[in-house]
C-alpha cells in the first residue's frame, strides 16, 4: 500500500511547459489538451510586474469530488496507489466528474467520447519509473513519492518547504502539494 | 327576453361544436337527443362532445397527414444531426473543456421542466375540484408524458459514450446525482403515463363500438382491450375515481422530487452559483412556471386544430393565466433572493460568475429573460386590457423561450468559468446542436398529434360526469332560470362556452 504524492516548487519552475508536452507526447493527447497546464498569471503593476505560473494537473484527491458523483464508477481512488483513475471502459462520457472537479484538472476527448486527466504515470511508476513529468522537468521543480513513507523525498521535501495544497478549503485533500 | 336570447345563444354554440365535429348536428338547441342535452341523460353516443373528442381519431382533417410530415422531417433532421456529432465527436455541438455542460443540459431540464405543467394543472385543479378543467385535462396530461420522454431522450445526445448507458443500472454508482436523476425522471415518466391511462379507461370502453362502427375495428379491439371490461359500475367507478385521486397526490410530490434531483446535479458540486440551497425551489418553480406556459401553448394549438373553441373559451386562458402570474412573479422573487446574498458578498468565484450573468458577457440573455420571460408576462395577466386568449397565448410563449435562455445561462455560466484561472471559457452553437434541440421543440406537437390519433383528446367522461353532477343539483330547465348575472372573469365568457349551457361551471355551488 502506498500513497502518491507530489510536490510542485514554484521558485524552481522554469515554464519551459516540458512537463505539458512530455505529457502530451507519452498519451498521445492532441495540442490543446494534456494531463499538466500552465496557468500563467502577471501580477505588480507597470514597471514592477511579475509573471507566475501554476502548473496544474490531478490533484489525486483522498477525497475526490469526482469520484463521487461519477454515475457508474468509472472514476475510482485506487486505494493500492492512493491514486484517482478512469476506466475508460466503464466512462459513458456524461461529464459530470468535469463538473465536479474544482481544479479543471480532467478533459474531455471528443474524439473517444471519455474523460481523461493525469493519471499519475501509474504505469511507470510500477515499472520503477517516475511520472514523465517529474522526470522531464528541467528545474527540478518536481519531486514524486510516498506520502505514506516518512522518509520519502516528497515528505522531507515538503516540510522543508512548507508546501501547501490548492484550494484545500474545499476538504478534497489533495496529494499535490506547492510550494512557493 | 333575456331569457330566450341566452337560450338561442347557447343552442347556437352547441350547435356550432356538434356541425364543425361531425356534421350531424342543426344546431337546434336542446330539442335533439344529445348526450349533452339537458335532463335526457347521456351515453347518446352521437352527441357533439363525443363527435368532437372523437374527431382527431377518425377524421383529423386533410391538414393532419402534411402536418405531421413536416414535423416528422425537422425530427429526422435532428436525429440526423446527431448521428453526424456522434461520428465527429461532441466538439461539432461547440462543446470543449470549459463548456463540458451546455445546450444539452437545459434542454434536459427544460424539456422535464415543462412536463411538470402539464402534470400540476391536471392533478391540483383535480384535487381542489375545479370543474373547469375538465376540456383540458386530456390535453394537459398527454403534455406531460410527451415532454418528459423528449427531455429524457436528450440526455443521449449529451453523452460522449450513449451505447454504454446501461452502465447506470448494471453498475450504478449510488453517490451520484446522476443515478438518482435517472431513478426519479423515470418514476415520475411512468407515473405520468399511469395519470394520463387511467381517466382514459370510460372514454375508451366508450368510444370503442364507435371506431368500429367507423370502419376502424382494430382500434376497437385495442380500446376494449385496454379499458378493461369497463362498464361504468358503480364499483368500477369507485375504484377508478379513488385510483385517479391517488395518482393525483403522488404525481405532485413525485414531480417535486424530480426537479429537485435535477438541480441537485448541479448544487452537489462546488461550483460558485450551482452549489446553492436556493436551486432546488428554483427549478420546482420553474418548471411549475414554464410547464403552466406550455399547458397554454398547447392548448391553445390544438383548440385551433380540432375546433374546440366551444369547450375551451377564453376563460380558459384567464384562469391559466391567473395560475400562470403567482409562479412568475415566485420566480422573479427567486432570481432576486438568488442574486443578492451572493453579490452583495462578493465572494471571489461567486461575484465573477454573477457579474458575468448581470453585467457581462451573458447579461443580454439574462435581462432579455427577466422583461420577456417575467415582467411581461405579469403584466400582460395584470392588465384587463391585454388578458386576452392572443395576448395570454403569446406571454406564454415568451415565457418558455425565455425559460430555456435562462437555463442555458444557469449551465453555461458556471460551467466556464475555471476555477483556479479564473477566467471564462466559450460555448458557441452550431448547426448540429441547434437541430437536435429544433427536433426536440418540434417532437412536442409530432407525438401529440399521434397521440391524439389513437386516443379521444378530450376526457369525455369526465366532462359529462361534472356537468351532470352539476345538473342535478340546480338546473331544472334552463329556459325556467334566468341566466345568472356574469361576474369577474366571466363577463368575457362566450355564448359557446362549453357547449352553450347556460349556466357555466364558474357559479355552480359546490357538488355533493
Amino acid at each position: 500500500m502506498a500513497h502518491y504524492g507530489m510536490l510542485i516548487d514554484l521558485t524552481m519552475c522554469a515554464q519551459c511547459s516540458a512537463c505539458t508536452v512530455a505529457c502530451q507526447t507519452l498519451y498521445d493527447r492532441p495540442p490543446d489538451q494534456s494531463g499538466v497546464y500552465l496557468l500563467t498569471y502577471e501580477t505588480g503593476t507597470f514597471p514592477a510586474v511579475k509573471r507566475t505560473t501554476l502548473p496544474v494537473q490531478c490533484m489525486q484527491c483522498q477525497n475526490p469530488p469526482c469520484v463521487s458523483v461519477c454515475p457508474t464508477g468509472a472514476s475510482y481512488r485506487d486505494s493500492a496507489t492512493g491514486t484517482v483513475q478512469i476506466d475508460a471502459s466503464r466512462c459513458i462520457g456524461c461529464r459530470y466528474c468535469i463538473a465536479a472537479c474544482p481544479y479543471g484538472a480532467r478533459q474531455y476527448s471528443s474524439t473517444t467520447g471519455v474523460v481523461t486527466k493525469c493519471t499519475f504515470c501509474i504505469g511507470r511508476v510500477a515499472d520503477g519509473l517516475e511520472p514523465a513529468c517529474v522526470e522531464t522537468c528541467i528545474g527540478h521543480a518536481r519531486v514524486f513519492g510516498d506520502l505514506d513513507d516518512p522518509g520519502s523525498d516528497v515528505n522531507r521535501a515538503a516540510a522543508e518547504r512548507h508546501a501547501v495544497a490548492l484550494r484545500s478549503d474545499l476538504g478534497t485533500r489533495p496529494s499535490v502539494y506547492y510550494a512557493s | 327576453m333575456a331569457d330566450v336570447t341566452q337560450r338561442e345563444q347557447s343552442g347556437d354554440g352547441y350547435g356550432d361544436g356538434d356541425g364543425n365535429g361531425n356534421g350531424n348536428g342543426n344546431g337546434n338547441g336542446y330539442s335533439h337527443g344529445d348526450g349533452y342535452g339537458h335532463g335526457d341523460g347521456h351515453g347518446d353516443g352521437d352527441g357533439g362532445l363525443r363527435a368532437l373528442a372523437m374527431r382527431p381519431v377518425l377524421r383529423p382533417g386533410r391538414w393532419w397527414a402534411p402536418t405531421v410530415g413536416v414535423l416528422a422531417l425537422i425530427v429526422a433532421w435532428g436525429v440526423a444531426a446527431w448521428v453526424v456529432q456522434y461520428h465527429r465527436g461532441l466538439g461539432s455541438a461547440g462543446y470543449n473543456d470549459h463548456a463540458f455542460w451546455a445546450i444539452y443540459i437545459a434542454d434536459v431540464v427544460t424539456f422535464i421542466g415543462v412536463s411538470y405543467g402539464g402534470a400540476v394543472v391536471s392533478a391540483i385543479l383535480r384535487l381542489t375540484g375545479a370543474e373547469w378543467r375538465a376540456p383540458l385535462t386530456r390535453i394537459a396530461e398527454g403534455t406531460a408524458v410527451v415532454t418528459v420522454l423528449i427531455g429524457g431522450a436528450f440526455i443521449f445526445p449529451h453523452l460522449g459514450r450513449p451505447e454504454r448507458i446501461l452502465e447506470l443500472i448494471y453498475r450504478p454508482n449510488l453517490s451520484s446525482p446522476i443515478f438518482w436523476d435517472f431513478v426519479a425522471v423515470s418514476t415520475y415518466a411512468f407515473a405520468s403515463m399511469v395519470f394520463f391511462y387511467l381517466p382514459l379507461i370510460p372514454d375508451l370502453a366508450d368510444a370503442a363500438d364507435r371506431v368500429t362502427a367507423a370502419g376502424r375495428p382494430r382500434l376497437g379491439r385495442l380500446y376494449r382491450l385496454v379499458s378493461w371490461r369497463w362498464r361504468a359500475t358503480p364499483a368500477q367507478r369507485r375504484i377508478l375515481s379513488g385510483s385517479v385521486g391517488l395518482v393525483a397526490i403522488m404525481i405532485i410530490p413525485l414531480a417535486v422530487s424530480v426537479h429537485s434531483v435535477l438541480s441537485w446535479a448541479f448544487a452537489l458540486t462546488s461550483r460558485p452559483w450551482w452549489h446553492e440551497s436556493i436551486w432546488a425551489p428554483y427549478f420546482v418553480v420553474a418548471a411549475l412556471y414554464s410547464g403552466i406556459a406550455l399547458v397554454i401553448v398547447i392548448v391553445a394549438l390544438f383548440r385551433k386544430l380540432y375546433g374546440l373553441q366551444a369547450l375551451i373559451g377564453e376563460r380558459h386562458f384567464v384562469r391559466l393565466g391567473f395560475i400562470l402570474a403567482p409562479f412568475g412573479a415566485a420566480y422573479l422573487y427567486l432570481t432576486l433572493a438568488d442574486f443578492l446574498p451572493g453579490g452583495y458578498v462578493g465572494d471571489h468565484g461567486v461575484a465573477a460568475v454573477f457579474s458575468s450573468v448581470l453585467v457581462g458577457r451573458y447579461a443580454i440573455g439574462f435581462w432579455l429573460f427577466v422583461v420577456g420571460g417575467c415582467i411581461a408576462p405579469l403584466l400582460v395577466i395584470a392588465i384587463p386590457r391585454l388578458r386576452h386568449t392572443r395576448q395570454i397565448v403569446a406571454a406564454a410563449v415568451l415565457v418558455d423561450l425565455a425559460l430555456w435562455l435562462k437555463r442555458m445561462i444557469m449551465v453555461v455560466a458556471p460551467a466556464n468559468y475555471g476555477r483556479i484561472s479564473g477566467l471564462f471559457g466559450s460555448y458557441h452553437f452550431t448547426w448540429i446542436s441547434v437541430s437536435v434541440t429544433l427536433a426536440g421543440v418540434a417532437a412536442i406537437p409530432l407525438l401529440l398529434l399521434l397521440l391524439f390519433r389513437v386516443v379521444p383528446i378530450l376526457s369525455v367522461a369526465e366532462i359529462e360526469e361534472l356537468a351532470h353532477a352539476e345538473q342535478q343539483v340546480h338546473i331544472p330547465s334552463p329556459a325556467v332560470i334566468p341566466a345568472p348575472t356574469p361576474v369577474g372573469v366571466n363577463t368575457r365568457r362566450q355564448p359557446s362556452d362549453l357547449l352553450g349551457r347556460p349556466a357555466t361551471f364558474d357559479i355552480a355551488p359546490e357538488t355533493p
